[in-house]
């Protein structure tokens, strides 16, 4: 008992915020993982008789302008938004680390023009970009990754970059070249390793971030295709009934808000129990 | 310093350049044929045959980049096909609605957050302090655009207080700051627990610094020293990372500009991506990533001004 506490999650879990954060994700993830049984009703069942009906023994969080129960929504909302996360959270990290390690290790040329790349993909405002992109792609979760991946992978970049570096002239890899070990047990046995606490730090404070992404081109209606329960396509039916029915409004944004807040909480102490000299620079 | 902002000048240019040419040769090297794209749906065929000759469609991708700037450069940014004007009259009428909007929200996030990182910093280690910590990542982590949502439908629809669409009488200031007060606080709200937490922390670096045990000894009222001396130098960190956020806002902007039904670049574009307008998108992110550019560039010349240090590093 005395070891767990000095684990990560032991630590993890002294932490009042970080149990409020994990049983929020938690929640979430079951709900996403068992939203069709749990689902009162057919996410996309429309009945025309129960529009706009007030939350009710029935309709949990009520329905919206067609009849559509708004909790079941939500719940297929989630496996939306996980989905999407993970997904561009992973494809934009694995590409920041191959040319982060690259830039790091790579000729002086190579880092600055790297180094340049990053700096020009930050350039380019999020949501403006995804508006510019959505107007030559298809509609469709695929733009909404490739978007994603495009205006974040610099910042996994940077992070692996300036990790590289410190550790590429450090004493023990030295010591380890001396030795005569290879570039690939340098880089894989002992850049590697270090580089990724940072790098998943950041990866966890980028799930709301790409969480919000989503829901925000679904709400401009550049993300999920027309009737897909999205989170941001229920708020987007919430603001266009905002006079007369501000249920579908107040409920859709609320799994958006609990989602950002559990996973900002968690990447928070994350940070602060495995890298506390972060802790200043933002 | 000198050459220090020479660097950082030619630096930014070449960010715009190449920001903007990537996304050019995007559009024009999309299938489909691109006088669709750049010209809008209206184009008639005789507008599309001269201005493929004219353009130069047929020339290499580098020539086709080459002539773009050089008419970008000669102020031509092409015509806006929906309103019949200039793109450049589309464009600049709708920047300094969206440069308000994002000033605003540097003035709210500016004064409540370092209020709130002040006061932080005062109170270590109290349940204030704590509580304040707590909301400062709760403000982090809420989406801009829920937060719009939100005080739309509790301050405008329910309340009353606020106007619910529009940017206000042209040439009546308080109209127009009436009128932005709701959308610039929903964009700032964010940014006053990023500068809360830096306010907070270069505090704390500062009242460890020994002029301020000098102030102190010398018998200076505390409040004097905190508000006064340490604040000072604690908010030079928090006007980088405004400049940064900068990109952020603008993206908050759009949801700011469309939940509130203001005019500006953010709706410009929503619009002209809904209608197909592709002059007016490009020439509306072009400005936009100007503007980002340009004040992360102010930033950063201010920190490398006031603090040596900064100019070293990248």
């Amino acid at each position: 008992m005395s070891a767990f506490r000095h684990t990560l999650m032991g630590r993890l879990l002294a932490d009042p915020l970080a149990v409020f954060a994990m049983a929020i994700i938690a929640l979430l993830v079951v709900s996403a993982l068992l939203a069709d049984v749990i689902a009162p009703h057919d996410p996309s069942a429309m009945n025309l008789a129960d529009r706009f009906a007030s939350p009710s023994a029935t309709y949990w969080m009520g329905t919206d302008n067609l009849g559509r129960d708004t909790f079941s929504r939500l719940l297929q909302g989630g496996r939306i938004a996980l989905y999407v996360a993970l997904t561009a959270v992973s494809i934009a990290g694995l590409i920041g680390l191959i040319l982060g390690m690259l830039a790091g290790f790579g000729p002086r040329w190579l880092d600055n023009a790297l180094l340049f790349f990053f700096d020009t993909l930050r350039a380019y405002p999020t949501i403006i970009l995804a508006l510019a992109l959505a107007a030559l792609m298809p509609r469709g979760l695929g733009t909404v990754i490739i978007v994603v991946v495009i205006t974040s992978f610099a910042e996994y970049g940077r992070v692996v970059r300036t990790q590289t570096l410190s550790l590429k002239n450090a004493e023990f890899i030295l010591a380890e070249r001396a030795m005569g070990a290879s570039f690939a047990r340098i880089v894989f046995h002992h850049i590697l390793p270090n580089v990724l606490g940072p790098f998943f730090i950041l990866a966890a404070m980028n799930l709301p971030v790409v969480i919000t992404i989503e829901a925000g081109m679904s709400f401009l209606g550049i993300g999920v295709p027309p009737g897909t329960p999205s989170w941001g396509a229920t708020l987007k039916d919430g603001f266009d009934y905002i006079r007369t029915t501000p249920w579908i409004l107040l409920s859709g944004g609320l799994p958006l808000i609990l989602a950002t807040l559990g996973f900002t909480f968690l990447g928070e102490a994350l940070r602060d129990q495995l890298d506390p000299r972060l802790r200043k620079t933002r | 310093m000198l050459r220090y902002t020479f660097q950082r000048i030619v630096l930014a240019l070449a960010i715009v350049f190449f920001a903007i040419s990537a996304l050019y040769t995007v559009m024009i090297t999309l299938p489909g044929d691109p006088t669709t794209v750049l010209l809008g749906p209206r184009a008639t065929a005789e507008i599309r045959a001269d201005f493929r000759e004219r353009m130069g469609l047929d020339n290499p991708i580098h020539v086709q980049i080459a002539h773009f700037w050089g008419r970008i450069l000669s102020g031509d940014m092409g015509t806006d096909f929906n309103r019949n004007r200039p793109v450049a009259d589309s464009v600049f009428s709708a920047l300094p609605h969206t440069v308000a909007l994002v000033f605003g929200a540097i003035f709210w996030s500016a004064s409540l957050g370092i209020l709130l990182g002040a006061f932080s910093a005062d109170n270590r280690g109290s349940w204030l302090d704590r509580i304040s910590g707590v909301l400062s990542v709760a403000f982090i982590a809420a989406p801009s655009f829920v937060v719009a949502l939100y005080s739309l439908l509790v301050f405008s629809v329910w309340l009353r207080w606020f106007p619910t669409i529009g940017a206000g009488e042209p040439g009546d200031i308080m109209s127009r700051l009436y009128h932005l007060a709701l959308p610039s606080f929903a964009i700032g709200l964010a940014w006053v627990g990023y500068v809360a937490r830096i306010v907070r922390a270069s505090m704390l670096e500062a009242l460890g610094e020994n002029y301020i045990r000098t102030a102190r000894a010398f018998g200076l009222p505390r409040r004097t020293v905190i508000y006064n001396y340490a604040l000072r130098v604690a908010i030079l960190p928090a006007v980088q990372v405004l400049g940064v956020g900068i990109g952020g806002m603008l993206s908050s902007a759009v949801f700011a500009e469309i939940v509130f039904s203001r005019p500006g670049l953010g709706s410009l574009i929503y619009d002209s991506v809904s209608g197909r307008n592709y002059p007016v998108v490009m020439g509306a992110m072009l400005v936009a990533i100007g503007f980002f550019v340009t004040c992360a560039l102010i930033a950063d010349l201010i920190n490398a001004a006031l603090d040596p240090r900064h100019r070293s590093q990248r």
